[in-house]
């Protein structure tokens, strides 16, 4: 705006900016700075200072007693996880459930994206927005309820067991919770119901930002609908679809523990068992907090080495960062 | 499919005539899409029609498609039980007052933010949005509420959900698209900082502010994790906790179902005697039904907050 070239006498922002003192102009500074600091110690306590309780990872931490009268035992924890056979056995096990949860998630990343693309043939306009509508919904609610739905219909005297044995087709219920067959792919198939609406709505934004001289191109060269998918709308909707590839990329060890707490259960333990919620059974339940901490101390290590990873392959492939 | 539409939406063959091919993948497509829309829709059905329909029909699994024997007591007795009340103000105070200070958090600093004269803007900036990438673990976090007093505490549900790295960075790039006249011209009347933040910039940003809102009251809502770390006493239980626990405890669900059925029993009182799984799907309906009546009101927010994040991400 013109009014820096004027000078101003009585305001006071415009005296601070524009020609008051160096001191006026200081204080202004400050005072803007003050006012966040209530936040920045919201942020330090809650983000910053909990960093400090990685020093019980080099404990031997019993909680009642407190942390100055536990001893100090170096890298013992870390030297256990991979030396105690039955504690390196378990971890791998939860490593391999961790990788392969991670890895049917980036498998089926492009599910989304063909969503997407099946959703937006659908020419009527009311049509697509109820279906929008209906899919994404289950996207906001939470893993508890999940639970519940997956208890009400699946359990041995939910819907579908009951439904299967009125009409004679089992004798026995299935059991679809408690036990341990698929878990992998009953797990993938319960993140698919609650995200794959969602997940859509990006590229169908996406393709709606799409140039449609490119179509019209594409369709004077006598493509048809198939065809028009494959070499206009897949490669235009292919930057979107990297960037969310190499997002789960960096999460790759980071599945969250909510779904998988809440589907738990004595059965399916050996299987369903990822590192968040390892380092949640470890820590909470077995009360071993030192060895949790250490756990955990070196998942976020590896996640943040990871992320700048894949940064630094997002800034070689694209020339843009993703963080 | 009339022509007219066929132009209008875009990405569409102008052959009026389709090939066969297109035809058949038209009806698999619409048939996938209403298969999945109704997967995702018919279990939360399944819940409401269930919870008001006679329990002794439910439990034997008859309440498929429509509901029979329609009473409300089930929701009538499911207050009664010990801690739902308690559970449930618990959740809607947290809902609220951590939307709120949500909300008027990440306005403020998204707005302090974008003030070029603060002292060492851009380190502050960098020193709350790099919180994002790291997270020191769940039992740090947990001895760290410990040292601060916070487990079993109400405020472990509002405080750390207060600053929003990513809700500031939402804000700030909001303020940043809108002209910065009108807040020159308040400083030229005079205004103090105070004074344009609320004259000026929060009335500005409803709309953005409104998608914060409503991710941070969803959030809230659904937070189940913190209840389960932090709290051992079943006052400040979460209605997600509750809910979790009365699906998991079978134990402690007989025994409520006891203590609100009180005395004698008749088959016709059968039909609204509360069983565990009538209190379930009850307990359900409760915690999801916020969620189904807004959710469809303010879907466009939700997409919005979807695209903006993916943007910044």
């Amino acid at each position: 705006m013109s009014t820096g070239d004027i000078p101003l006498k009585v305001t006071r922002r415009g005296k601070t900016k524009r020609q008051g003192g160096i001191s006026g102009r200081k204080k202004h500074s400050i005072n803007l700075f003050l006012l966040t600091i209530p936040f920045l110690i919201l942020v330090i306590l809650f983000s910053y200072y909990p960093l400090l309780g990685w020093v019980y990872a080099f404990y031997d931490y019993q909680p009642p007693i407190p942390l100055s009268e536990s001893q100090f035992v170096g890298f013992q924890w870390f030297k256990m996880i991979v030396q105690n056979p039955a504690q390196l056995h378990t971890v791998g096990q939860v490593l391999v459930n961790t990788f392969v949860m991670s890895g049917l998630g980036i498998l089926t990343s492009f599910f989304p994206l063909f969503f997407a693309i099946g959703l937006n043939e659908i020419r009527n306009k009311h049509f697509k927005n109820v279906i929008q509508t209906l899919t994404t919904l289950p996207n906001f609610i939470s893993w508890v309820l999940v639970y519940a739905v997956a208890f009400a219909m699946f359990s041995s005297t939910g819907m579908v067991n009951q439904l299967l044995q009125n009409i004679h087709l089992i004798s026995q219920p299935i059991h679809f919770l408690d036990s341990d067959s698929g878990t992998y792919f009953k797990m993938l198939l319960w993140s698919l119901w609650k995200g794959l609406g969602w997940g859509s709505i990006l590229y169908l934004a996406g393709i709606s930002g799409i140039d449609p001289e490119l179509y019209e191109a594409a369709q004077v060269d006598g493509a048809n609908r198939f065809q028009q998918i494959i070499h206009v709308t897949v490669p235009q909707l292919m930057p979107t679809y990297l960037v969310m590839l190499m997002l789960s990329v960096s999460n790759f060890l980071n599945n969250g523990m909510d779904q998988y707490f809440v589907f738990q259960n004595a059965f399916n333990l050996k299987h369903i068992q990822v590192l968040d919620l390892y380092v949640y059974n470890v820590g909470m339940g077995q009360n071993s907090l030192s060895l949790a901490t250490a756990i955990s101390m070196l998942k976020s290590l590896v996640s943040v080495v990871l992320l700048f990873l894949v940064n630094w392959a997002s800034k070689r492939t694209r020339g843009e960062s993703i963080i | 499919m009339s022509d007219s539409m066929a132009i209008e939406s875009k990405g569409v063959s102008p052959l009026l005539q389709r090939t066969k091919g297109e035809k058949v993948f038209n009806v698999f497509n619409i048939a996938f899409f209403i298969l999945f829309a109704f997967i995702c829709v018919y279990p939360f059905y399944y819940l409401i029609i269930n919870s008001i329909s006679d329990n002794t029909l439910s439990a034997a699994g008859k309440i498929t498609v429509l509901p029979k024997g329609v009473h409300w007591s089930n929701y009538v007795e499911v207050f009664k039980l010990e801690g739902l009340g308690t559970a449930a103000m618990v959740s809607l105070g947290r809902t609220v007052i951590g939307a709120t200070l949500t909300v008027l958090a990440s306005a403020f600093l998204g707005f302090l933010f974008t003030q070029q004269g603060m002292w060492h803007r851009k380190f502050w900036y960098r020193f709350i949005i790099v919180t994002m990438y790291f997270n020191a673990g769940l039992i740090p976090m947990f001895i760290t509420m410990k040292n601060l007093g916070l487990t079993n505490n109400f405020w472990v549900y509002i405080l750390p959900a207060i600053v929003q790295p990513f809700n500031i960075i939402l804000v700030k790039t909001y303020i940043e698209s809108i002209p910065s006249s009108l807040q020159e011209a308040a400083e030229v009347d005079g205004a103090g900082t105070l004074t344009v933040f609320f004259k000026i910039v929060l009335p500005m940003c409803t709309p953005i502010l409104a998608t914060v809102a409503i991710f941070s009251a969803v959030g809230q809502w659904n937070s189940f994790q913190d209840t389960l770390i932090y709290m051992t006493d079943s006052k400040l239980y979460s209605l997600q906790y509750l809910l979790y626990q009365y699906i998991n405890q079978a134990s402690s669900l007989a025994s409520a179902v006891k203590a609100s059925a009180g005395g004698a029993l008749n088959m016709a009182a059968l039909a609204t005697q509360q069983t565990p799984s009538s209190i379930r799907m009850t307990v359900s309906v409760i915690v999801v039904l916020p969620i189904l009546f807004i959710y469809p009101l303010f879907q466009r927010y939700f997409v919005k907050g979807m695209m903006l994040g993916a943007v910044k991400g």
